[in-house]
């Protein structure tokens, strides 16, 4: 029997971050006791979707430390319920450092979460105000020993970088405190000035600026050699690990697997489909209370795109593709299915074949869009 | 009885904002030629072109009904004239259907360089003008300055000069009874072979080419076989009408009228604004005087971005050139941009026009390059060659001279501003002619200029030394050698035929250094450093280098995303199609035009 990975959407935050483009709102009490009903409901209405028991739970949001202790202990005991929770799964929640608190780790300790991901972001305060963030350097090593306290071995780091007025000497301290730390796990995304976001506004208005690319460069190369320094495996672009930490609810959506998205604007992906839900609460809720599915959007790709998407998603792993299990996925080997995408890429440095794999060369890394536009 | 004693033909001349499509509104009101229910703005200004830019393009012609104060019923003709310089040999033809003239000026303004212009033109036409001071009823006019400078600059009376507001309708019965009075009816012996002038044209669907035709003498009815003079070419005529505006068929078209024909007439070309309509069988001795067919000015290469819609593009100048006879287009090939065309135009204004209707009505996207003067090339061998692209110059060493064309510009500036616009004209080549004051404080500045100087930002630029005071006019006086040479662009060591300029000598290597400086901003980074030079002959004369792009990555991707983030590359590739492929690097359209954007 196989197993599935499931996504747990909380759509609340305190505030939301310059940036944001996800699906947040402001907490509020009867929103919550609405949104846990109704994700109880999705989450029994598809238990006959799924082909075994949940092997990865990730919460993310949103801010899912935001919300009352007992609703991720609720959300996981209808999940277990209703779709059943593997031995050794891996069971992780993100929460920013200011929500932080011992009863709350101690209560998801024992509902079985055992990875935190802490967004942390940057370590300068002035950074982290101009971004709207909520908590200080202070709040993030008070987070992070109450998480080690309470019993969390696994906790992984979000970081940014590319953020507005931040320098290579930020970036430096930022990546020197966070080795200094030693989480299991670091994300570190450069900051994506993305349409209709505040952020966007205020650097289209020419309030804000943003780092040119050449810096962004530098800042992602100088992040590798820091985290290879110390002890970290580079594994996915945005991602690094302690060796055994790699994230396994996420490489699920590298290898363009299949997964189940539960809550308001969360996807899920089962063979070809990919559907999300609405990402408006009041809908996502008074749907489910007439026993309806909320989904808003889906799309069936051919095994074309289902091909091009296992490219795109695949080449962002550094160790890249193994061209046997596109074999074994799709009937071809990636060099027959995009030979002159291949031919032109690999010409251009960006991409390289090796040991019976497709790679991103460092150069690629950080050409990412060149490549996977190749492909989709 | 004369039968033509109560016609009176007239047109309105004005600088640009003056008011003239908006007095002509009012005089359809007051005449009633058009139900108030129908009457929108500028009821004349038909493309959607002319209504943005506040400007008449083509001439029209309007037929009235007026009922004067001594009890008799007048046709009055309004013969309506486009505005802009580069229209001038239309304004000229349209001048030539009339007995008189309204000069409008604009009581906050004053005389500007078109109000000179177009009031010369007037009066070498043997118009009887009628000053009209417009806009009275702004806090800001001052009608009794105009009046004094109408009266030193052109020696009208002050009695002569009318007040009016055409906003508010003041003064418009005034100018009414002023042409019946002062604009004489049109003389013309009814039984002579006919001569009728063609003071424009536009393509109907259904009946062909329409004539906007004066007839000066004879008359013209449906059956009868015509011939333009200048091609020798005969018709058999279908339709006579007269705008009211819409076309309205009438029986017949006597000397001094003014109306439309059909003929079936396939092509625009048939039927040259200025030619002489007469009949096939009878005749006039000579064509009316002036004609001369439209000679492009500038030139431009039009490409399609997508290179398989080359014969789209094609219909639609074709279809466009329907309308526009002014227009002229020859296929060409760029080593950069592929199969296009090199379109000719009257000036820049009218480029503008032309290619927005292509995009907008025609729907083609477009790849234009900046637009460049006809030079004159006396080879060693003693040809002389028309070259209309830059890129065609032939090689330095079998040229012995190049002739680039000169006009006479016309600037009326406040008097506080004659320091900047000599600078500026000083600046581009200019050589000084003469100066005069126009009244105290306005002051007409003579320069002779290059056109290729002109084409650029000079009016943007004249219009922002001056704060909005100057005003332009031009003549084209002819061609002068100059020492110009041909600057080249090289991208990543590949000349682009689509991006050379032909300069003065003494200006290519700021030239060149301000043209690679601007690409090295517009081409974006690619995968590999790209040098951009600049080039006389073999000889770099500037340099930059575009750098490889570094970064380009989506720094998150999970389950959520995938549908959005590919959404997200197909638009990233969507943009790079609108790109141009040199070689091996993508530029965008923007940067075929950039030569135009050089502040100098």
């Amino acid at each position: 029997m196989s197993t599935t990975a499931v996504y747990i959407h909380v759509p609340f935050c305190r505030r939301k971050c310059l940036y944001c483009d996800f699906q947040s709102r402001p907490y509020r009490g009867q929103d919550e006791a609405d949104y846990l009903e109704a994700i109880r409901r999705e989450i029994s209405l598809r238990a006959g979707e799924e082909t075994g028991p949940a092997d990865t739970i990730y919460f993310g949001g949103g801010t899912p430390s935001v919300v009352s202790v007992h609703v991720l202990p609720a959300v996981l005991d209808a999940i277990a319920r209703s779709i059943g929770i593997a031995a050794g799964a891996e069971i992780t929640a993100e929460a920013n450092p200011e929500s932080v608190r011992p009863d709350v780790l101690a209560a998801w300790r024992r509902a079985g979460v055992n990875r935190l991901s802490l967004g942390v972001q940057a370590w300068q305060d002035t950074l982290l105000r101009a971004l709207g963030r909520l908590h200080d350097r202070t709040a993030v090593v008070r987070a992070y020993e109450l998480a080690r306290a309470a019993g969390f071995t696994n906790v992984s780091v979000d970081l940014m970088f590319g953020l507005p007025g931040q320098t290579m000497r930020d970036w430096e301290e930022t990546l020197a405190a966070v080795a200094a730390l030693g989480p299991e796990h670091v994300s570190a995304y450069a900051l994506q000035v993305e349409e209709g976001t505040l952020l966007h506004r205020l650097v289209s208005l020419g309030r804000l600026s943003v780092p040119d690319e050449d810096t962004q460069a530098d800042m992602y190369e100088l992040l590798r050699a820091a985290m290879a320094a110390a002890g970290y495996e580079h594994y996915e672009i945005s991602n690094f690990a302690r060796p055994g930490f790699r994230c396994r609810h996420n490489l699920v959506y590298w290898h363009n697997g299949d997964y189940a998205g539960f809550g308001p604007a969360a996807w899920s992906h089962r063979g070809r489909r990919r559907w999300g839900n609405t990402g408006d609460l009041a809908v996502y809720a008074a749907k489910l209370a007439k026993g309806v599915l909320p989904v808003e959007q889906e799309e069936v790709v051919n095994d074309r795109e289902a091909m091009g998407e296992t490219m795109m998603l695949g080449l962002r792993l550094v160790e890249g593709i193994s061209d046997a299990e596109f074999r074994a996925k799709f009937g071809l080997g990636v060099a027959d299915a995009f030979g002159p995408e291949i031919a032109a890429l690999t010409a251009r440095g960006l991409l390289v074949g090796r040991d019976g794999r497709w790679q991103l060369t460092p150069r690629g890394l950080l050409l990412g869009n060149v490549v996977f536009g190749a492909f989709v | 009885m004369n039968p033509t004693a109560y016609i009176r033909n007239f047109c309105i001349i004005a600088h640009i904002d003056h008011g003239k499509s908006t007095l002509a509104d009012r005089i359809l009101e007051r005449t009633q030629a058009i139900p108030a229910r129908q009457m929108t703005e500028q009821v004349l200004d038909q493309l959607v072109e002319e209504r943005e830019r506040g400007i008449t393009i083509k001439a029209k012609a309007v037929r009235l009904d007026y009922q004067a104060k001594d009890g008799q019923k007048y046709v009055l003709n309004l013969i309506d004239t486009p505005g802009h310089v580069d229209f001038s040999y239309e304004v000229s033809r349209s001048l030539a259907a009339c007995e008189g003239a309204i000069l409008l000026v604009d009581a906050t303004q004053g005389i500007e360089a078109q109000t000179l212009a177009n009031t010369y033109l007037a009066l070498g036409h043997d118009l009887s003008i009628i000053p009209a001071i417009n806009k009275v009823d702004l806090p800001s006019a001052r009608p009794e300055e105009v009046r004094q400078s109408l009266k030193d600059v052109f020696g009208f009376s002050p009695e002569e000069c009318l007040v009016t507001s055409a906003k508010t309708g003041e003064g418009v019965d005034d100018i009414l009874e002023a042409i019946v009075q002062r604009v004489p009816p049109p003389a013309g012996d009814l039984g002579a072979p006919l001569q009728a002038l063609v003071f424009d044209s536009h393509f109907d669907p259904y009946k062909g080419v329409i004539a906007h035709i004066r007839v000066v003498a004879g008359q013209v009815k449906p059956g009868m076989q015509i011939m333009m003079m200048s091609t020798g070419r005969t018709f058999e005529v279908t339709d006579v009408g007269v705008f009211r505006p819409a076309m309205t068929p009438v029986d017949s078209l006597g000397a001094g009228e003014v109306g439309y024909l059909a003929a079936a007439m396939k092509n625009v070309r048939d039927c040259r604004v200025g030619d002489t309509i007469t009949e096939k069988d009878r005749p006039a001795a000579a064509p009316l005087p002036g004609y001369r067919p439209a000679l492009p000015m500038v030139y431009c290469g039009m490409y399609p971005v997508e290179p398989s819609e080359y014969e789209e593009l094609r219909d639609a100048l074709e279809k466009l050139q329907l309308n526009d006879a002014a227009v002229t287009f020859e296929p060409e090939t760029s080593e950069a941009l592929g199969s296009g065309f090199r379109c000719g135009f009257l000036g820049l204004l009218h480029m503008d026009i032309v290619r927005e209707r292509l995009e907008r009505e025609y729907g083609r996207e477009l790849i234009v390059t900046a637009p460049n003067v006809v030079y004159e090339v006396t080879t060693t061998k003693g040809e002389r060659l028309r070259v209309q692209n830059p890129a065609a110059l032939p090689p330095p060493s079998t040229i012995a001279s190049l002739a680039e064309p000169h006009v006479k510009a016309q600037i009326i500036a406040p008097a506080g501003f004659v320091g900047d616009v000599m600078e500026l004209c000083q600046g581009r080549r200019g050589q000084f002619i003469n100066m005069e004051y126009l009244g105290s404080d306005r002051v007409l500045i003579v320069y002779d200029l290059p056109l290729g100087e002109i084409m650029f930002d000079f009016f943007d630029q004249l219009k922002s030394r001056t704060r909005g005071y100057a005003s332009l006019d031009y003549e084209l006086t002819g061609y002068r050698t100059e020492d110009l040479v041909k600057v080249d662009i090289l991208v990543n060591g590949e000349i682009v035929d689509a991006l050379s300029v032909i300069v003065h000598r003494d200006e290519a290597f700021a030239h060149g250094r301000l043209l690679v400086e601007k690409l090295r901003r517009l081409i974006p980074r690619q995968l590999f450093d790209v040098p951009i030079q600049a080039a006389i002959g073999g000889k770099v004369i500037a340099r930059e280098t575009i750098p490889a792009r570094r970064k380009d990555v989506l720094a998150k991707c999970y389950g959520g995303d995938v549908t959005r983030k590919k959404k997200l590359l197909e638009k990233q590739r969507e943009g790079k199609k609108r790109m141009k492929m040199v070689g091996s690097v993508e530029i965008p359209q923007d940067a075929f035009m950039a030569v135009l954007k050089i502040d100098k």
